[in-house]
């Protein structure tokens, strides 16, 4: 039987819509409630569920154009299975549901949903892909926790998110925890995350963990359906197995120095034409590339990588700077850096990161490399925490560079200012020697000689 | 501060709960980094983006195609963006209404701090004189709402010049500290917010235990 489809009425002083997007072709199949078109109307936009199940098997009004209410778009054709499927009051489900709020809300169920962001910037290499990880739906309810699970859940180090919840909605109970824990979970969970492999680098060989282990947990208690399995990319899964391949292989340590960029930015804006005009982009990553390389040639233990109980020196000094794409992250090595003049690396990550975007990079371009540079906050981070590329000993993670209030002489005044973290491996660089390294790189920006661009 | 693609992912999962009856109606309240938005008719909004890639990319403006209605806006630091994730049926299942107490939240919250606040026929929004002080782009799916509006506190109005804000090449735009003349704690007009959304939409607001601000409501 057809079944025509009108343009709701979304108002009483609704009279017309504009269809924006048909969801489906001719000859789609589609459920009852399935949204089947968009409808933008006002600053509105809304999605049209299908009146009922079958096939879509004629478009009246195309993409683009405006109808009153009430005219016919469109022609289901119901298929018997449809019909019978369909209840004649979907409507009452979700209704039922509005019962359910007058229960207080723990207080911390609205705000959760914006904790979980938070632990994904440390991890900057990866910080460009990592914010558009699904926040799944499970998430959303499984952080709906009483005192005693939060409590259970700090002292044990346990991601509530890896718990399948048997509470009301979904919401994860002591038992469950308790359950989890039984479960021999915990084990994992409270190793120090750069314990579980402290001889394993000499070979570069793994421990027998694998470092992406099935996780029965990712799926328990949820009906097929309710979820969906993708593959990760052979990309993503490079990045995944390298992040936790280096997290246990180096005992990472951070350290934060808030460094000035004033004087960069007037050096910057003043030749940024020049640098034009000579085939050169003057970004502020340049200079922080060679202040690192300076950095790098005054304190050498950062320009190393840990064989066995061997240190290994390097002469060259090969920067990597990390490029986002959409598609995933890569690191393309800038050669030789402290041979270089700043027109120099300014040209040569301008080249790199466009052949990386164009996917023309050759191996030799990612491969290296003896230190890192990734800017987290490129993305709006005020810093991240970065993960060393391994074999590399550090890497620096460059946050938001952005106008902040300062004191100056005992006023207040306008300065340009970013975070910048380096991550090191604490196995061989001790605090202070992190902190010389930095020092080295934020005297060198916030004194650039203007003479040497 | 959440970026914008995060923060647009959490909603596409909060909408599901919702739907499910898995979470009471939400309000989100979250700032985002500097970033321009295009609602659904792309085409039209892209034409509406003044500024070239590479000036977005030295003034860290992301760009993201959002699936809300209207055309183009930004959203960046001191504007306060608000995401209800609201079940409109049985009784508000009505697209206009939705969005006049929309605007109506914004005109009373303008109000408290002093300021005549008004609508401009055909141009929805908070206006004040013949500038937006508050912008709506709602998307409603099977009658729940995501993205929501944004209220200019202490937003850096320049980045505005990179668009025109909402295709509308007329108006001009205002924050309370520029209408005001004085700076406005972003806590101050979170809170007249939320007292008013919850007057508005006729909802009990229970305030979350501030992360990064947002108040249940129901």
């Amino acid at each position: 039987m057809a079944k025509q489809v009108v343009m709701p009425q979304m108002g009483e002083s609704v009279a017309e819509g504009t269809i924006v997007r048909w969801l489906k072709k001719v000859g789609d199949p589609v459920e009852r409630d399935e949204p089947l078109f968009e409808i933008s109307t006002d600053k509105v936009d809304a999605e049209i569920p299908s009146p009922s199940a079958g096939v879509l098997s004629e478009i009246k009004v195309k993409e683009g154009e405006t109808v009153p209410i009430n005219t016919v778009v469109g022609v289901v054709n119901e298929t018997a299975e449809g019909t019978v499927k369909s209840k004649p009051e979907a409507v009452s489900a979700p209704d039922a549901a509005r019962v359910a709020p007058i229960a207080p809300v723990a207080p911390t169920a609205p705000i959760a949903p914006i904790a979980p962001i938070e632990p994904v910037a440390p991890v900057a290499p990866v910080a460009p892909v990592a914010p558009s990880r699904p926040w799944s739906a499970a998430e959303a309810r499984s952080l709906r926790l009483s005192p005693v699970v939060r409590k259970i859940a700090r002292e044990h180090h346990i991601d509530v998110r890896n718990i399948a919840g048997t509470g009301g909605g979904g919401r994860v109970t002591k038992n469950d925890i308790l359950a989890y824990l039984e479960a021999g979970a915990p084990v994992v969970a409270l190793q120090a995350p750069g314990a579980a492999a402290p001889q394993a680098p000499a070979t570069g060989a793994v421990p027998s963990a694998p470092l992406l282990a099935p996780n029965p947990l990712a799926v328990a208690g949820l009906d097929q359906g309710k979820y969906e399995r993708t593959p990760m990319s052979v990309m993503r899964r490079k990045i995944a197995e390298h992040m936790v391949m280096s997290k246990r292989i180096s005992s990472h340590v951070h350290s934060a120095f808030e460094i000035d960029f004033t004087k960069v930015d007037e050096i910057r804006k003043a030749k940024k034409q020049d640098y034009e005009k000579a085939g050169g982009k003057l970004t502020y990553m340049s200079f922080i590339t060679k202040a690192c390389a300076d950095a790098l040639k005054k304190v050498p233990i950062v320009n190393t990588s840990v064989d066995g109980t061997d240190i290994i020196y390097k002469k060259d000094i090969n920067i990597g700077v990390a490029v986002a794409l959409d598609w995933g992250l890569i690191v393309p090595v800038v050669k030789n850096v402290d041979s270089m003049s700043l027109l120099e690396i300014s040209k040569s990550i301008a080249d790199l990161a466009a052949r990386a975007r164009e996917k023309k990079l050759k191996p030799e371009d990612v491969q290296g490399g003896t230190f890192s540079i990734t800017n987290p906050g490129v993305f709006g981070a005020l810093f991240g925490m970065p993960i060393i590329s391994q074999p590399q000993v550090a890497i620096l993670g460059v946050g938001a560079i952005e106008k902040r209030p300062v004191v100056v002489d005992d006023a207040i005044g306008i300065r340009l200012r970013a975070y910048m973290v380096l991550g090191y491996d604490h196995r061989i660089i001790d605090g202070a020697v992190a902190d010389e390294f930095m020092q080295v790189v934020k005297k060198g920006i916030e004194n650039w000689d203007p003479a040497q661009v | 501060m959440i970026p914008y693609a995060a923060a647009s992912e959490m909603q596409r999962a909060l909408v599901e709960e919702r739907r499910a009856g898995r979470v009471p109606d939400l309000l989100l309240l979250v700032e985002h980094p500097h970033v321009i938005t295009l609602g659904v008719k792309v085409e039209a909004a892209r034409s509406h983006l003044l500024a070239t890639p590479e000036v977005l990319a030295a003034r860290h403006v992301e760009v993201h195609e959002s699936g809300r209605g209207g055309d183009i806006t930004y959203h960046g630091p001191g504007q306060i963006v608000g995401y209800p994730i609201m079940d409109l049926r049985p009784d508000r299942c009505d697209v206009h209404r939705y969005v006049r107490d929309l605007e109506e939240v914004m005109i009373r919250t303008a109000a408290d701090f002093g300021l005549q606040g008004g609508r401009i026929q055909g141009l929805t929004g908070a206006w004040v004189g013949a500038d937006k002080l508050g912008a709506i782009g709602v998307r409603i799916s099977r009658w729940i709402t995501s993205h929501g509006f944004a209220f200019n506190v202490s937003t850096d109005l320049d980045f505005f010049n990179l668009i025109v804000p909402c295709g509308i090449p007329s108006g001009g735009v205002t924050s309370l500290a520029r209408a005001l003349g004085r700076l406005v704690h972003r806590d101050e007009a979170e809170a007249s917010i939320v007292r008013h959304f919850g007057e508005v939409f006729d909802r009990n607001v229970i305030e979350g235990a501030a992360v990064g601000g947002g108040a249940g409501s129901d």
